[in-house]
This record gives C-alpha cells, sequence and structure tokens, in this order.
C-alpha cells in the first residue's frame, strides 16, 4: 500500500547539490560574495533542521530560496546596524558596497543593484514562485507594497533583459 | 498581478535561470556545499552520513549513523537508490562526509590488504528485520578464515527448517564484507549465491584462506 509510509523529502545530499549553486548565485547577489558564505551555511543549516519535517510534494527549490531570501535581509539588517550612524568606509573611498559583477553578468548585476525590498520580491516571484501574499510575509509588508517593490524591480529589470 | 507582470517575471525568469554562471561561481558553491555537509557531519545534524570507499571490487558506498555502520553497498548499486532506501528507512538527513567515515575507510582497507582478520567498527542493525538478526548474528560470530552451511546457520538462529529463509536473509545483508555473509556455503562445500556475485564471494573466502 503506497500510503503505508509517509513519504518524505529525498535524501538531504541530493537536495543540496541540486539548488546549491542557485542559492550561491542569490545570495551572492543580494549580500556580496564575501558574506554569501555565511548566509549559504545558515540557509542550509536551517533546511536541514527542519528537512524530516517536509513532504515528498513539497517545492524544495521555493522554500530553500525562501530561507536564503530571509538569511539575505537577516544579513541586510545586521549589517545595516553595524553601519550606523557613520557612513560605511566603502561609500567613503569610493567603492560601492553592492557586490561588484562582471560585465557579462549583466541581469545578475542589475538584480544585485535593485534595493532590498525590490530584489526579494523578484527573487521570491522569479525563481521560488511565490505569490504576493507569500512574498509580502516574508519581507514583512503589506501585500500592496509587495507587488508594488515586484512591479518597481521587474520594470527595471525588463530593461535590461530588453536592451 | 498586471498581465504585464506577469510577462515581466516570466521573462526574468527565464533570463535567470537559464543564464550559466561562471566556473568560479560553481567552485565557490561547491565548496560551501562540501563545508555544510562536513559541519552537518560532525556537529551531529545529519543522521546518516556517507561516502564513497575504494576496495578491490571498486568504489563501495558506507553508511552510517550515530550507531555505527547501516550499509556497505556494492559498486553496481545505484547510489540514488541506495540513498533513498535510507532516507525512507531511517532519515532524510543524509549528507557526504569523507571524514566521518575515516574509521570505515581503514578497516576496510586492512581488511583488503590482510592485515584485519575482525572489524571493531560499530554496527546499526536497523535496516534489518528480526529475522534477518537472529540470521546475521550468528553469521557476524563465524570466525575468519570459517564457514557454516546454510542449514547450520538456520539452525543456530532458531528456524532448523529455514534454510533458504536464511539464505534470503544472507542475500539481503545491509552490510556485506562486514557482517561476513560470505562464510556462509552450501552443505557440500559448494559456494552457494552472494548478493555481490559469487566471483566475490569466492575471492573473500580465498582472502581468508577459507578454501584451500
Amino acid at each position: 500500500m503506497s500510503h503505508e509510509i509517509a513519504a518524505g523529502p529525498p535524501p538531504f545530499q541530493l537536495f543540496l547539490d541540486a539548488h546549491r549553486r542557485e542559492v550561491w548565485r542569490f545570495l551572492a547577489a543580494s549580500v556580496g560574495p564575501a558574506e554569501a558564505d555565511d548566509c549559504f551555511q545558515e540557509t542550509f543549516i536551517a533546511a536541514l533542521r527542519a528537512y524530516p519535517t517536509l513532504r515528498e510534494r513539497s517545492n524544495l527549490r521555493a522554500w530553500v530560496l525562501t530561507i536564503a531570501s530571509r538569511k539575505a535581509i537577516d544579513a541586510h539588517r545586521a549589517r545595516s546596524r553595524r553601519a550606523v550612524p557613520v557612513a560605511e568606509p566603502a561609500a567613503i573611498d569610493g567603492r560601492r558596497s553592492e557586490p561588484a559583477a562582471a560585465p557579462d553578468e549583466e541581469l545578475w548585476a542589475a538584480v544585485a543593484a535593485l534595493p532590498e525590498r525590490q530584489r526579494i520580491a523578484v527573487v521570491l516571484r522569479c525563481l521560488a514562485d511565490l505569490q504576493h501574499r507569500e512574498i509580502a510575509a516574508e519581507i514583512g509588508c503589506s501585500e500592496d507594497a509587495a507587488r508594488r517593490s515586484l512591479h518597481e524591480g521587474l520594470s527595471k529589470l525588463r530593461k535590461v533583459v530588453a536592451a | 498581478m498586471s498581465r504585464d507582470d506577469v510577462e515581466g517575471a516570466e521573462l526574468i525568469a527565464r533570463a535567470l535561470r537559464g543564464h550559466t554562471a561562471p566556473e568560479q561561481e560553481h567552485g565557490a558553491a561547491e565548496l560551501a556545499a562540501e563545508r555544510l555537509a562536513e559541519r552537518a557531519a560532525s556537529e551531529g545534524l545529519a543522521d546518516v552520513v556517507y561516502a564513497p570507499v575504494d576496495s578491490p571490487f571498486g568504489e563501495l558506498l558506507a553508511a552510517s549513523t550515530a550507531r555505527g555502520l547501516v550499509r556497505l553497498a556494492f559498486p553496481e548499486e545505484p547510489v540514488d537508490s541506495v540513498l533513498d532506501v535510507l532516507a525512507r528507512r531511517i532519515s532524510p538527513r543524509i549528507v557526504q562526509s569523507p571524514a566521518a567515515l575515516d574509521e570505515v575507510r581503514r578497516e576496510l582497507d586492512d581488511y583488503f590488504s590482510g592485515r584485519r582478520r575482525a572489524f571493531s567498527v560499530g554496527l546499526d542493525w536497523s535496516l534489518i528485520g528480526a529475522f534477518g538478526r537472529r540470521v546475521l548474528h550468528v553469521t557476524s560470530e563465524i570466525p575468519y578464515g570459517g564457514h557454516l552451511s546454510y542449514g547450520e546457520v538456520a539452525a543456530e538462529a532458531g528456524s532448523p527448517r529455514g534454510s533458504r529463509a536464511a539464505g534470503n536473509a544472507l542475500g539481503s545483508n545491509p552490510i556485506p564484507i562486514v557482517i561476513p555473509c560470505h562464510r556462509v556455503l552450501r552443505a557440500g562445500g559448494a559456494i552457494g549465491g552472494y548478493g555481490g556475485g559469487p566471483d566475490r564471494k569466492r575471492w573473500l573466502l580465498e582472502l581468508e584462506g577459507a578454501l584451500s
């Protein structure tokens, strides 16, 4: 009988192998390569802890990108706490605090350059397939605000794709 | 969502997903994943750890839990299905960690090179059913270089008429070599079957000097 044993998610290592690049990519774009590793570790440790509670048919990709976006938001908040009240040294000596991107990485660079809310909204919509309501819950804003952030982010990215 | 945004999201999604990341980024993601797996293993966050182990038969897959070695798979067994069974029967919290299997690797190396006659790594019997446990416990007591018949093993396991059932239990031994099911032969001394193939059974028995 197929319902006898509740089917769980696939072996964690296979899940990690399947999603590590996309999660890394998203984090490198969101928090920069220097902080990406810490966020990556926190993302997958959190995923590992919660893993046995998942069902076989869970959308694992959406799930792990949602966790990653939460870790990225945490990292931004921690960074802005550290940066207050003086300006970031990086800004003073003229370098951008945003992660640098190779010239052929235009679209991801454009994602990285979006304001935090827009970037998270775009990633959760485009990569994790979340709806406005779910995006709003992740960011901690109203559904209307999530819709606006997504709209603004997408508009900027469409110009890059169209170019 | 407005029609424009729906189309925009699809367009961007295709572009972002289809985009090939630069090689150095793949390397960074792989290293991060390896660190994660080793950390999960060493901090006890994983319930099952596994790694490939070299052997004269090719690359074996060894898997352990906190209790001990739970599975040793021959090279022809597909890794994905071995891991799937572990995920369903024990826990899906499975990571690859070569370091966590160092002790198992050392003991197997020593055994295959003739330097070791008994294994001391702990064993986890949770993939083995009740009857199989009785049969394999008896089997695990057969000394290096010795052998028993299927009937003798069945009798010692408490089922004197169960030599066929004992054969089945031996054939599905999840930890071959370490639980030495190769030391169980046919009554007349014929080599009999083996989960990893009769040639390997013969090789192991020759290694142990049991076929002279």
